[in-house]
């Protein structure tokens, strides 16, 4: 079965091609084989055996990629047994990583790749140390089928949130983070000594500061969860002094420090439309995300209500109406994101060799009246079904037949 | 200059003409004096309380020069779209709408070209001011959750006009709220039907006229809220014999007052809250507004108030509405959804994104709502998903019905739709001029129009309201906060 759709060559002429790693392509081709991106441009031969979609008039982008939800980890926001993001009781959760809870048979999974998210991160939720994100494609029997990098980063936070993890006070969570990555490195360089139990008490257990490891060599990046600008500041002093692979996430009053985070080199995770003021925030702005992208910071733009990851090109959309280039907007749900993620060599734009996650609309993404026409996830064509599209069919007429 | 607008004193008589109660009026108290007692009461031994004006509202309209917007594309939500069309406020309302309208010397012109201009947006449910920003336990004040009947709470007595996000929604073109109790009661208690305008108190915001709403729930919040304490409710049965419990002692009381009412002999009754609000109700003076999501729900409900005899305006969220739309046209009730909101909880796992284009399509009076601070600032967005979602289904939804998702229908859910809520002469100049189509998620609120009044400006920071509370805080130079 995998064999044959591995083998379809597809080709869908005529639109508007936005490979995003360039400038877009009038009345071009992309051909789909084996899975990946073969061709992309004005000029490409389209083989005899190769099923052809006319996209005239139609544009055509990379699958967008979501990087705030937890999509295959949750079902019914208020069912216990349906959620399996976070692990409570434990705020140094770095050896957890979340693979294993996500439901390749979740509902949401159709809901939203058929707006054309064809991939997700799965974060982790809860603690200091939360634990550790994937990166899954939006379809698949299996977790292997879905998965595309494991882990992806370890995430933590220090905000109002994680105040409790160091004592009550934001400086006390920063200290604790701070004696778990000491601990983390410790543990790396004196594994024996530890096996022999001739080493001080550590800050965290030895399968939390082994997965850290990694983190601490500036191997696997570490989120950080941070919306107030102190916060921000601490999360980029920690980086710095642990040469960190930093990410920010949430980042509510990013934009008053956005050239200290350029000058970092840290990229952002924002979501556009956020822009309720509280005490973990009191700065948040729509002209966040395009006032980062403004300052040279690279920005991914998030959809963080799982059950809702579809509206990912809303806030896109939005981010663009708040001062964001449309281009940057694409680049931040598409190649931004698939590089943050350490993927870029295989996702985030229409280029040959990538896999190939397409999306084909009616027009601009980021509009509500344009429809998606078609998807494809590593080169299959997902059928545009749901259990929200067999509803409407079951109710469209009254009464309804069972 | 200020003057209290007129259709105050037509709202009050139209209240009085309906029902010879003196007790808490269904609408909300129009004069800043107190009302003198109606001709009933002249020959009462005493006043008591339930005679004096009980938080009258104490709005007044802005004073503001003649506006006249032109060349804008005009859509009035009463079913034209107009190109090139003008618009001419004056003293709260408006006066002409047209292809030409003859400009007044002493209009402000604002050029409306590549502009879009629609009536001001209504949001039917919202709990901007009882939960405001920041969030804290300290304004967590929507909910009432030491009994399940609490009819006798009002929301405009949690509401705090210096909530940040009043601001934030004004400028997402929104002219007028209603502030809801939350929805872990059974019967949660009054809401208030709002001006969305700067204000220091909440009577000088509260819509002269409106029609209370009396926020009831069904389904698994008052059912989990109590029964997580080992009390009554912990069941939907249970939920049901809590309102009709309720409802029958209200029939008792109203029974009792109305004969006084009419007869004025012995003392007057004991007063009583709880009661006072839903003998409201079955006076058909007082709206019920229910949130309830499941379709099943909804049409036991609707029995409810068939037992009892009272109208539900509205179901509110009702994710499930587009399984019964025939039964909600039968009925005359409207259906307050969401865009596209879902599975949240269990009773919330149906909803689909084109509820509101079926339930358009079957004739059912729609409503769009927030019920988010967030969401609230982008209503036209919302509306824009439904209505598109619809149509790439095969279910016809036009513009104009779109917009009436959320200006028209939400007035009438409010009982305000003789005055907002269209672009029609003699209709309050509730108007917002939008940079570009409103359906599109480039397009933002230009200016806000509150009866005539300029209430924000992108363009002029003179006209950008900001909240006490955000003061001293970082300046934010072009944002909309």
């Amino acid at each position: 079965m995998i064999a044959v759709l591995l083998a379809q060559t597809i080709a869908i002429t005529g639109g508007t091609v936005f490979p995003v790693s360039g400038p877009k392509l009038e009345h071009a081709t992309v051909l789909i084989r084996d899975g990946r991106i073969a061709a992309v441009g004005t000029d490409v031969a389209v083989p005899a055996d190769a099923t052809r979609i006319d996209a005239t008039g139609q544009w055509i982008t990379p699958g967008l990629i979501d990087g705030g939800t937890s999509l295959g980890l949750t079902e019914i926001g208020a069912v216990r047994g349906t959620n399996d993001a976070g692990v409570s009781n434990d705020t140094v959760a770095a050896a957890f990583n979340v693979a294993e809870g996500i439901n390749p048979a979740s509902t949401l999974i159709p809901i939203t790749r058929i707006a054309g998210i064809t991939t997700a991160l799965a974060l982790p939720e809860n603690g200091l140390i939360r634990g550790q994100a994937v990166l899954i494609d939006l379809d698949g029997p299996t977790l292997e089928a879905m998965l595309v990098k494991s882990p992806v980063a370890v995430m933590a936070e220090l905000s109002e949130q994680t105040m409790a993890a160091g004592g009550g006070s934001r400086a006390g969570a920063a200290a604790r983070l701070r004696r778990v990555l000491d601990d983390a490195l410790e543990y790396s360089r004196r594994r024996a000594d530890w096996a022999r139990a001739q080493i001080h008490p550590l800050a965290a257990s030895a399968a939390d500061l082994a997965a850290l490891g990694p983190v601490v060599r500036g191997e696997v990046p570490l989120i950080i969860v941070a919306n107030r600008r102190s916060d921000l500041a601490t999360a980029l002093r920690i980086g710095a002094e642990y040469h960190l692979k930093l990410i920010l996430a949430g980042a509510a009053e990013a934009w008053q420090m956005a050239d200290a985070i350029a000058r970092a080199n840290v990229p952002v995770l924002v979501e556009p439309l956020d822009n309720i003021p509280s005490y973990d925030g009191l700065g948040v702005r729509h002209e966040n995300a395009a006032l980062l992208a403004k300052a040279g910071v690279r920005v991914a733009l998030l959809e963080t209500d799982t059950h809702n990851a579809r509206n990912l090109r809303q806030q896109a959309g939005n981010a663009v109406a708040n001062g964001m280039a449309w281009e940057q907007a694409l680049r931040a749900v598409t190649l931004a994101p698939a590089e943050i993620f350490g993927v870029a060599d295989r996702y985030g734009s229409l280029t040959p060799g990538k896999v190939a996650d397409v999306v084909v609309w009616s027009g601009d993404p980021f509009e509500f009246s344009t429809a998606v026409e078609h998807v494809y996830i590593r080169g299959r064509e997902i059928p545009l079904t749901s259990r929200q599209t067999e509803l409407l069919e079951r109710y469209r007429k009254l009464p309804p037949t069972y | 200059m200020r003057r209290p607008i007129p259709y105050v004193v037509v709202a009050l008589a139209a209240a009085c003409a309906t029902t010879r109660a003196p007790a808490p009026a269904s609408a909300q108290g129009a004069s800043p004096a107190p009302s003198p007692p109606s001709a009933a009461l002249r020959g009462a031994p005493e006043t008591t309380s339930v005679m004096r004006p009980q938080f009258p509202s104490t709005y007044e309209r802005h004073p503001y020069p003649p506006v006249l917007i032109t060349n804008a594309t005009i859509m009035t939500a009463s079913g034209q779209e107009i190109p090139h069309g003008s618009i001419l406020l004056r003293e709260g309302r408006i006066v002409a709408v047209g292809a030409t309208v003859p400009a007044p010397r002493d209009a402000i012109s604002v050029d409306g070209t590549g502009r879009y201009v629609t009536p001001g947006i209504i949001d039917p449910h919202s709990h901007l001011g009882v939960y405001a920003a920041p969030g804290t336990d300290a304004e967590a004040d929507g909910n009432e959750l030491t009994n399940p009947v609490t009819a006798e709470v009002w929301a405009e007595h949690s509401f705090w006009p210096q909530d940040p996000q009043i601001a934030l929604a004004i400028a997402g073109g929104v002219t007028t709220i209603e502030a809801l109790p939350g929805s872990g009661n059974l019967i949660g208690g009054r809401s208030a039907i709002l001006k969305l305008i700067p204000a220091r108190t909440v009577e000088a915001m509260k819509f002269p006229g409106a029609h209370y709403g009396l926020k009831m729930a069904c389904g698994e919040n008052p059912k989990r809220v109590y029964g997580s304490k080992g009390q009554f409710p912990s069941t939907r049965m249970g939920n049901m014999s809590g309102y009709r419990s309720a409802f029958i002692q209200a029939e008792a009381y109203r029974r009792t007052w109305d004969k006084w009412n009419a007869d004025h002999k012995g003392e007057p009754p004991e007063r009583n809250l709880r009661l006072e609000s839903l003998a409201e109700v079955l006076r058909g003076n007082m709206y019920v507004q229910m949130h309830c999501y499941r379709a099943d729900e909804m049409a036991e409900m609707l029995d409810l108030g068939r037992e009892f005899g009272f109208h539900i305006r509205a179901f509110h969220h009702a994710v499930e509405a587009y399984k019964i739309a025939d039964l909600l046209v039968q009925a005359g009730t409207a259906a307050v959804v969401w865009a596209d909101w879902y599975g949240f909880k269990e009773e919330a796992m149906d909803g689909i994104p084109q509820n509101a284009a079926l339930l358009e399509h079957a004739g059912a009076r729609v409503t769009l709502h927030s019920d988010d601070p967030g969401g609230i600032q982008h209503l036209n967005q919302e509306a824009a998903k439904a209505m598109y979602d619809g149509r790439q289904a095969g279910i016809p939804v036009t513009r104009d019905q779109a917009l009436r998702w959320l200006t028209a229908n939400p007035a009438w859910v409010l009982g305000l739709d003789s005055v907002v809520g269209t672009l029609e002469p003699g209709k309050m100049a509730d108007v917002v001029v939008w940079s570009g189509d409103p359906f599109s998620v480039y397009s933002r609120a230009l200016q806000v129009y509150n009866d005539g009044w300029l209430v924000y400006d992108r363009n002029d920071p003179a006209h950008q309201p900001r909240s006490d509370f955000e003061l001293g805080q970082e300046p934010l130079p072009g944002s909309d906060r």
